[in-house]
């Protein structure tokens, strides 16, 4: 496979504690065993306290691009929360920019206290696809907590992506990875995880 | 499975910048490593430290900044080669000693010392944004910057041949997006050969007499200056005869590429990098100043390049028309946060009178109407956090006490307190330590008529870093105050680094632990523990202590922080559920709006409280302060 764009702009957003980094991880280093130049940044700042993490992964077959992501240049997003993904698109999107994004919110402290309101779930969903040229909807967090484990969502999410067929990835390529970084015990679980986004993804209309 | 320390020459890996700052210093052969943790350092001295053992080498968390240094350069002194690492503001605890060392230089049988900073532009994890380079000017000594991982690990290993080529310590200066970026690198070979620590005892160091040592520092820094002009690490990318160069470094150089590429102008704009920032490569850059007829100067944070090229081009003015300088000085870049590429494309487009629209209007139009939907997204403390109960006590207790007690803030996971979403409790904050200072000095204000009580908080790391010489100074000076050490047990802001109170070293060995318990009590405070879930018991507690004018007293909350005993635990202490018939919904609304933890909120439908069941750990807090009792928690058998 190959990237018709290059570079490729991949951002993964999220809530702190959701896993975002390490898919950002796992992605690139998956990728650079491919050959490709990629370059991971990542936003955390206090966010494992409940806040907004963001990565941006470029992927190159030609050069090591710097870690920003010039404003509306994202390629692809993959939302592991959908007021992120909206967050995101309104920054980054562009009429070309496709997404995958977990449909389960996570409320913000302030809508949480009653202080503020979060939007109204069609509607977001409705601007997300108005702001994107093809958009996944992926219940992830419920099938992770549906496999007892809810943490798994972001690996979730990974393979609704890989199935998506937007990045120059397969589904054995990340199996591979894990294999060779996961904790032995975990594996079998995540390549689960992978397998109920891949087919959630194929499911969705 | 392969490390940092074993990957083999020639191999090319992702790594963080942190890791590739890492793996740098073990090619140049590092033997001795000190660091206090600090975003976005910790990864630096987490990396050495995790492969210690294989690499054979020392690596602590010591106690504070300061003292890392000192430790570090004693290393250094005996011949090892060594590196300190730390953040910006960690750098400020050093500098004391940084300011003498330079002028002691490191002896005859030196080992040479790098002191990596991580700064932070945007302060995404900070207190403040500022920037490390000018320290190196005022210290007199090499900085470096590397512009991508690569150049990070290759200059680490050059900053410990400079500084054993001249007998002072260099500095390499990091940045968020230097040191939280990965990227593939190609590795180097890691030295096999170790070195003897020793000292010869016949010779002294020292900085005085400070004026002629500060001369021959000088006279080292004119070798650097010689050794940098003609540095591969500053090189040109562009066209022979450019309209406009772009003079920058760190983050600047891969935001410039960015914007020349997005904006079509390759044949137009060349780019001079700088990476050996002090002292100042004048030469190169007059030599380049002589190509276009227009500058611009990106770099983060404060015009410290640019001061430097108006220096070179006021040299140049004599033999013909100086080039027209732009970038913070002319307000084409902002002298405060981050670079990014849109920040140059914007600068660019001034400059060559651009139109530029980074998505077709129709979709702009678009995500400028979603902008009403993204609501914000406030950092709070965790849910399960013991500080949140800690707040909460204490704000029951400052309530109750009716005497408008203040609190002086610290830094740790409590900062959140002051943050949008926090309680605002804290009534001033500023830096690691001045909790305990700060509560000092308004504990000694007595005589002037001050009434109020007063708190100083710190945690657990906090205290041992810079909250103990505080605290012997109330003692000492009779301030009336309370300080309550928020202890979970771990440096938990920074992602669990020991401290000298946990059982263990930073290479996991077992460490003499330090009481603070004992401590306090051997200083002559009066010494109270409790456990902050115990809500009642804490803020009855805080009271009385409040009310005993009698000198220094210390309330430690102990807790371990809940990702911690959730790591080691894997379970929740309770089942949570909300008893609808008992709950009043908004019209009370305490556990989410007061107590305001993630895990709960409010479910308009049913005007009930309702659990969030992928935030909730159940640790039953909620249950106890719900007015109504209508938050019930079950054991978990």
């Amino acid at each position: 496979m190959t990237t018709s764009r290059d570079a490729l702009n991949l951002i993964i957003c999220g809530v702190g504690g959701q896993g975002n980094i390490l898919l950002s991880d796992l992605i690139g280093s998956t990728l650079a065993k491919k050959g490709y130049h990629v370059t991971v940044a990542e936003t955390f700042g206090v966010a494992q306290r409940g806040g907004a993490v963001f990565s941006s992964v470029r992927i190159s077959q030609n050069r090591a691009c710097g870690p920003l992501i010039p404003e509306g240049k994202a390629h692809l997003v993959l939302g592991l929360e959908p007021l992120e993904t909206l967050r995101t698109l309104q920054k980054y999107g562009n009429p070309e920019t496709v997404c995958v994004t977990n449909t389960y919110p996570l409320l913000p402290i302030g809508v949480l206290a009653g202080k503020e309101e979060y939007p109204d779930r069609d509607e977001l969903k409705k601007t997300i696809k108005a702001l994107s040229k093809a958009a996944w909807f992926i219940d992830a967090t419920s099938i992770a907590l549906e496999l007892g484990v809810r943490i798994a969502a972001n690996i979730v999410m990974l393979g609704a992506l890989i199935s998506s067929g937007e990045l120059p990835l397969t589904k054995k390529d990340i199996e591979d990875e894990m294999r060779d970084t996961f904790p032995p015990q975990r594996i079998e679980l995540n390549i689960k995880a992978l397998d109920l986004g891949a087919s959630a993804l194929r499911s969705h209309n | 499975m392969m490390n940092i320390a074993t990957y083999p020459k020639g191999s090319r890996v992702v790594l963080q910048g942190n890791e590739a700052i890492a793996r740098g210093a073990l090619e140049a052969g590092v033997q001795f490593c000190a660091g206090y943790p600090g975003t976005p350092s910790t990864e630096i001295i987490g990396t050495l430290a995790a492969v210690a053992k294989d690499a054979d080498i020392h690596v602590e968390w010591s106690i504070n900044e300061k003292v890392a240094t000192e430790v570090a350069g004693a290393a250094a002194f005996a011949g090892l080669r060594s590196l300190a690492a730390m953040k910006n503001a960690g750098l400020y605890v050093a500098v004391d000693y940084l300011l003498h060392l330079n002028l002691s230089t490191l002896g005859d049988r030196r080992g040479g010392l790098v002191i990596v900073v991580c700064d932070d532009p945007q302060a995404h994890s900070s207190g403040d944004e500022t920037d490390t380079r000018w320290i190196a000017k005022m210290a007199d000594v090499p900085l470096l910057e590397p512009s991508n991982i690569q150049e990070a690990k290759d200059m680490v290993i050059w900053a410990f041949e400079l500084s054993e080529k001249l007998g002072c310590y260099s500095f390499v200066r990091s940045y968020t997006r230097l040191s939280h970026s990965r990227s593939s690198i190609i590795l180097g070979n890691i030295p096999k050969r170790k070195r003897k620590a020793m000292f010869d005892t016949s010779k002294c160091y020292s900085p005085y007499i400070a004026t002629p040592k500060h001369a021959a520092l000088h006279e080292q820094l004119t070798k650097v200056q010689e050794i940098f002009e003609s540095s591969p690490f500053n090189s040109y990318t562009g066209p022979e005869q450019p309209e406009l160069l772009i003079i920058c470094s760190g983050n600047g150089e891969s935001c410039s590429v960015d914007a020349i590429d997005i904006l079509n102008l390759t044949e137009l704009v060349g780019v001079l990098k700088l990476g050996t920032l002090w002292p100042f490569p004048k030469e190169l850059v007059k030599k380049h100043l002589t190509r276009a007829g227009k500058i611009l100067v990106v770099e983060e944070v404060d015009p410290f390049v640019e001061i430097h090229v108006k220096e070179a081009a006021a040299d140049l003015s004599a033999v013909g028309k100086p080039p027209e300088i732009y970038g913070k000085g002319s307000g084409h870049m902002d002298s405060y946060g981050e670079v990014t590429p849109d920040a140059v494309i914007e600068a660019l487009s001034r400059i060559f009178k651009l139109e530029y629209q980074a998505r077709d209007s129709n979709y702009e139009q678009k995500a400028q109407d979603a902008k009403g939907l993204v609501i914000g997204r406030g950092a709070i403390w965790c849910a399960g956090c013991p500080h949140r109960a800690s707040f909460f006590a204490l704000s029951d207790a400052i309530k109750r006490d009716r005497r408008q007690g203040m609190v002086i803030g610290d830094i740790g996971c409590y900062v959140l307190d002051v943050f949008p979403y926090g309680t605002h409790r804290t009534n001033v904050l500023h830096c690691m330590g001045s909790g305990a200072g700060q509560a000092c000095g308004f504990g000694e204000l007595g005589r002037f008529g001050f009434e109020q009580p007063v708190i100083g908080i710190c945690g657990d790391a906090t205290f041992f870093h810079a909250s103990v010489p505080a605290l012997m100074n109330a003692v000492h000076n009779k301030a009336n105050m309370t300080l309550l050490i928020l202890d979970n047990s771990t440096t938990a802001m920074t992602g669990f680094q020991p401290h000298p109170g946990t059982e263990h070293t930073a290479t996991r060995d077992a460490a003499t632990v330090i009481d603070t318990e004992a401590l306090c009590r051997t200083l002559g405070c009066r010494v109270e523990v409790r456990d902050p879930f115990d809500i009642k018991e804490t803020s009855a507690t805080l009271r009385e202590l409040m009310r005993d004018e009698n000198g220094v007293k210390v309330l430690i909350l102990r807790r371990k922080c809940e990702l911690v005993r959730m790591r080691q635990e894997q379970t929740y202490p309770y089942k949570i559920w909300v008893d609808h018939e008992k709950c009043k919904g908004d019209k009370c609304g305490y556990c989410y709006k007061v107590f305001q933890c993630p895990g709960i909120s409010w479910d308009k439908e049913s005007d009930k409280a309702q659990l969030q069941a992928a935030v909730c750990v159940g640790c039953g807090v909620c249950a106890d302060i719900c007015p109504t009792r209508a938050i019930i928690k079950e054991d978990i058998g």
